[in-house]
């Protein structure tokens, strides 16, 4: 039993206030931050119970699990809540909301009631798509390619749609906050070269949010438009073009990779630091990639549509572009690895998890340079192979990062720790079950399996018996964090302000910090990831 | 389950083994990387491990590092992008006097018609060491013709006429797949690409004995909606004179030129305002929504027809 030796409990954010109105009317970023967190753990099981029962129907060829419709809107609704119910709001929503006023030594983010209110858009979005789906279901894919979705299909589009519509605006206020906070609301001597690289890769993706988002909304209120009043604009025998949604969409919705990627990597930085006791290698390197990265990420959309029927001089150009996007990416995998040199390395969890991103995301990257070939993207577009590269790249690397980055700063948040043991286990698990769920799928793609086939040819069978089984794994591995994580925040040992004796100035504050931060507002001096000059300390905790 | 695990697909294409080539390029070099990164990580993290090595040696970067690890990466990449582009370049370009067989895709099935006139569907008869060009729309939503075994794949668009091409080069019979989702059974959308020894592709035909051809069938309908009384075979007409004008240059009446493809043909029938030939008023009537999409590719392939003597003399 707990016979931890209680202090006098100091006030945090926790328990300054107690009851369901002191957190539903809350304005404190930390706060809004575990709304966050508990909403988009709710949609990432949702979406999880989908992505099982598609493996479970891929069992046998013939699909025996659920029939062809029903199937047809699982991977829908499966893709919808994953990309922008989880992915999306992951890492900016709970973990950037949470460290970045701490990171930049501010009380809160710059508009704290733009805050709270863009938590609740996202909730009122993801009620709205739940219900559509709840009532009918959607099947015409999270990509709503036209005409199929404003004129074919018999589902619950307009539902799906306006749901991802109003949530984009949660989207755009959290950018619009991140990016004025960390305009304008850093410590005295926090200058741009000494800002964390989260911060730089959450500002990256905040210029996307604010930018890109718009363009969706514009885009699905087209598609209900054109499904409500038979306005034509993408279907042609109402006048419309087909391929101008695929542009359309294509416009947001690739950036929107990077917006789930970028804060990922922001993550990756401070724990690869961190763990290995050093500061980054090529600090200038790794943040100007967030921006080259959230720039070059609007010039390549048109990748999508290389058989589409796109001029195969547009395709030229595009192919380019996306040759040119991966680089910086590239760059950000070797100073990550650069950053290990003669460094001082433990093995905790949130480093096994960022050795897993690396791993995971190098592979998803260089697979995605396969699809930036023309003429190999036109053999394995639409096919497995792209439903293992985004997954490499979603799973293997968001996935992971935002897995690390909650291991590393739960004692922040909760002030206690985890078990240290179960933790690594999952890890394991995850990387394990992972790379057999997805690698498979690379295989079966080449071979010409198509994605979203609810039955499929017998001589497929073997390898999608194996990726089923690979699930199985992945979801022990998901399934123990949150059981772990639930069971720390009443029997994990307490937290120290500083378990990882790491150089943020959110370990500089109290765990959990009290509601306005810092008691005194921090003076900066010192760089990025200044190891150097930190003393070692001697005492490591709990484990 | 096990009997049959192949982990490759078949190469019944010219263009297949450069597919695959650059394909097994680009594994290799995946694999060094991937290999490369992770041995590095590992010895780092292992001769670097902090009961060994608890004192870190700080290292701010170094400029010559990070442009040989941007440039080098750039550099190999524009060999993928050569490459690549060049298999799409040939793809995109049919070779003269490729067999055409005209497409239509539909919820769910595939439909194919010989020049010659047979039909099939979900079933594609073709003969081997032959140039086939695959002329494309849908009557629905967007399909997409993939053939593994030939490495192409090819979107069918409502609205408008898509191409694909290949070289067959092995007998045998091969998956086609629809790789566009298209609706409740679009995993039913498959079909078979069966490629035959010329002499028994002969006697395919012959079996199946089509009643008239695509073109005939289109003539028969230039008539049936009077096409003929504006479009006479003479320079007196309200219209053009279609004869010998497939495959020209057109000159419009805002000065523009076009080239007088499918896509023209197909849109001069369904949206006759939009490209009006210079000398001619706006006068015709559209035919949206009277023409179904097989009734259009009959026209269009009528229309085609009538420059048939000067395409043999080229």
């Amino acid at each position: 039993m707990a016979t931890a030796v209680q202090t006098v409990e100091r006030e945090n954010y926790l328990n300054s206030n107690y009851g369901i109105k002191s957190w539903l009317l809350t304005t404190d970023h930390k706060r809004i931050a575990m709304l966050y967190l508990v909403s988009i753990t709710a949609m990432f099981w949702i979406g999880g119970f989908f992505a099982m029962l598609i493996r479970l129907n891929l069992l046998t060829p013939t699909g025996d699990l659920v029939t062809s419709d029903t199937y047809n809107k699982l991977f829908t609704m499966h893709g919808i809540i994953m990309v922008f119910f989880f992915l999306i709001p992951s890492v900016p929503a709970v973990i950037g909301n949470f460290c970045i006023p701490l990171m930049v030594g501010a009380k809160d983010l710059a508009f704290p009631r733009v805050n709270l209110l863009s938590w609740y858009i996202y909730l009122l979005g993801a009620i709205t798509a739940l219900t559509a789906m709840v009532t009918g279901g959607v099947d015409t894919g999270w990509t709503f390619y036209t005409p199929f979705s404003t004129t074919y299909s018999s589902t619950h589009v307009i539902g799906a749609a306006v749901g991802i519509f109003i949530t984009g605006f949660s989207s755009i206020l959290t950018g619009l906050n991140f990016i004025v906070t960390i305009h304008r609301m850093r410590a005295p001597g926090l200058t741009w070269r000494r800002l964390p690289l989260f911060c730089w890769s959450n500002y990256a993706a905040a210029l996307i949010m604010v930018l890109g988002t718009p363009v969706i909304a514009i885009t699905l209120l087209l598609v209900a438009f054109e499904r409500a009043f038979n306005i034509g604009v993408f279907n042609p025998q109402l006048g419309g073009d087909p391929l101008l949604f695929q542009h359309l969409f294509w416009f947001y919705s690739h950036p929107a990779v990077y917006i789930m990627i970028l804060p990922g990597m922001g993550v990756i930085s401070e724990i690869v630091t961190c763990f290995s006791r050093k500061r980054v290698f090529g600090y200038e390197f790794v943040a100007l990639a967030s921006i080259a990265i959230a720039v070059l990420g609007f010039l390549v959309w048109a990748h999508h549509m290389f058989v589409a029927g796109i001029s195969v001089y547009a395709a030229l150009v595009f192919s380019l572009l996306s040759y040119f996007v991966a680089i910086p990416s590239a760059v950000k995998v070797f100073n990550w690895t650069a950053t290990m040199y003669k460094g001082s390395i433990r093995y905790e969890t949130p480093m096994l998890y960022a050795f897993g991103f690396i791993g995971l995301f190098t592979i998803g990257g260089l697979t995605g340079i396969f699809l930036a070939s023309l003429g190999l993207d036109v053999h394995v577009h639409d096919t497995y192979f792209i439903v293992a590269h985004f997954h490499y790249v979603m799973v293997g690397g968001m996935v992971m990062a935002y897995m690390a980055g909650l291991h590393f700063w739960w004692p922040k948040m909760s002030g206690r720790m985890y078990p240290e043991a179960w933790a690594k286990l999952s890890a394991l698990l995850v990387f394990v079950g992972f790379n057999t769920t997805f690698f498979p799928q690379f295989i079966l793609g080449y071979m010409g399996a198509p994605r979203r086939y609810h039955a499929y040819p017998p001589e497929f069978q073997v390898l999608n018996v194996l990726s089923t089984a690979g699930a199985s794994i992945l979801a022990v591995g998901y399934v123990l964090p949150m059981i772990y994580f639930l069971w720390s925040l009443r029997y994990g040992e307490l937290a120290p302000p500083n378990p990882w004796n790491a150089v943020g100035l959110e370990w500089m504050t109290p765990s959990p910090p009290p509601t306005h931060n810092f008691d005194e507002t921090p003076i900066v001096t010192w760089e990025a990831y200044d190891y150097e000059h930190q003393p070692q300390e001697e005492v490591t905790v709990g484990h | 389950m096990w009997k049959n695990l192949p982990l490759f697909p078949e190469r019944a294409s010219a263009l297949a083994w450069q597919v695959d080539g650059l394909y097994f390029l680009l594994i290799a070099v995946s694999a060094f990387f991937t290999l490369a990164i992770f041995l590095v990580i590992l010895i780092f993290a292992v001769k670097y491990r902090r009961s060994v090595h608890p004192h870190p040696v700080q290292i701010e970067g170094s400029l010559p590092l990070e442009l040989a690890w941007t440039l080098i990466p750039l550099g190999i990449c524009m060999i993928f992008f050569a490459w690549g582009s060049l298999i799409y370049f040939q793809e995109a370009r049919p070779p003269q006097g490729a067999m055409e067989i005209y497409t239509v895709g539909k919820q769910w099935m595939w439909k194919f018609e010989h020049e010659t006139g047979q039909r099939e569907i979900n079933q594609l008869h073709i003969p081997v060491g032959a140039d086939v060009r695959m002329i494309m729309s849908s009557q629905d939503v967007i399909h997409s013709f993939f053939v593994p075994a030939f490495r192409i794949k090819q979107d069918v668009l409502p609205g408008r006429f898509t191409e694909t091409w290949f070289h067959t080069t092995k007998v045998g019979t091969y998956h086609l797949f629809c790789s566009q989702y298209c609706g409740t059974e679009h995993s039913g959308m498959i079909g078979q690409v069966i490629v035959m020894e010329p002499t028994a592709y002969q006697a395919w035909l012959n079996s199946e004995g089509a009643t008239g051809n695509l073109a005939s069938d289109g003539q028969q309908l230039f008539q049936q909606l009077g096409c003929g009384t504006c479009h006479r075979s003479d320079t007196q007409g309200r219209g053009p004179n279609l004869a010998g004008l497939f495959g020209t240059k057109v000159m419009l009446d805002d000065g523009r030129t076009v080239t007088a493809d499918e896509n023209y043909l197909r849109e001069s029938i369904l949206n006759p305002g939009a490209k009006v030939v210079a000398g001619f008023k706006p006068i015709m009537p559209s035919f949206q929504g009277q023409v179904s999409e097989e009734s259009l590719m009959a026209l269009v392939a009528y229309i085609k027809s009538l420059s048939q003597p000067q395409q043999a003399s080229r």
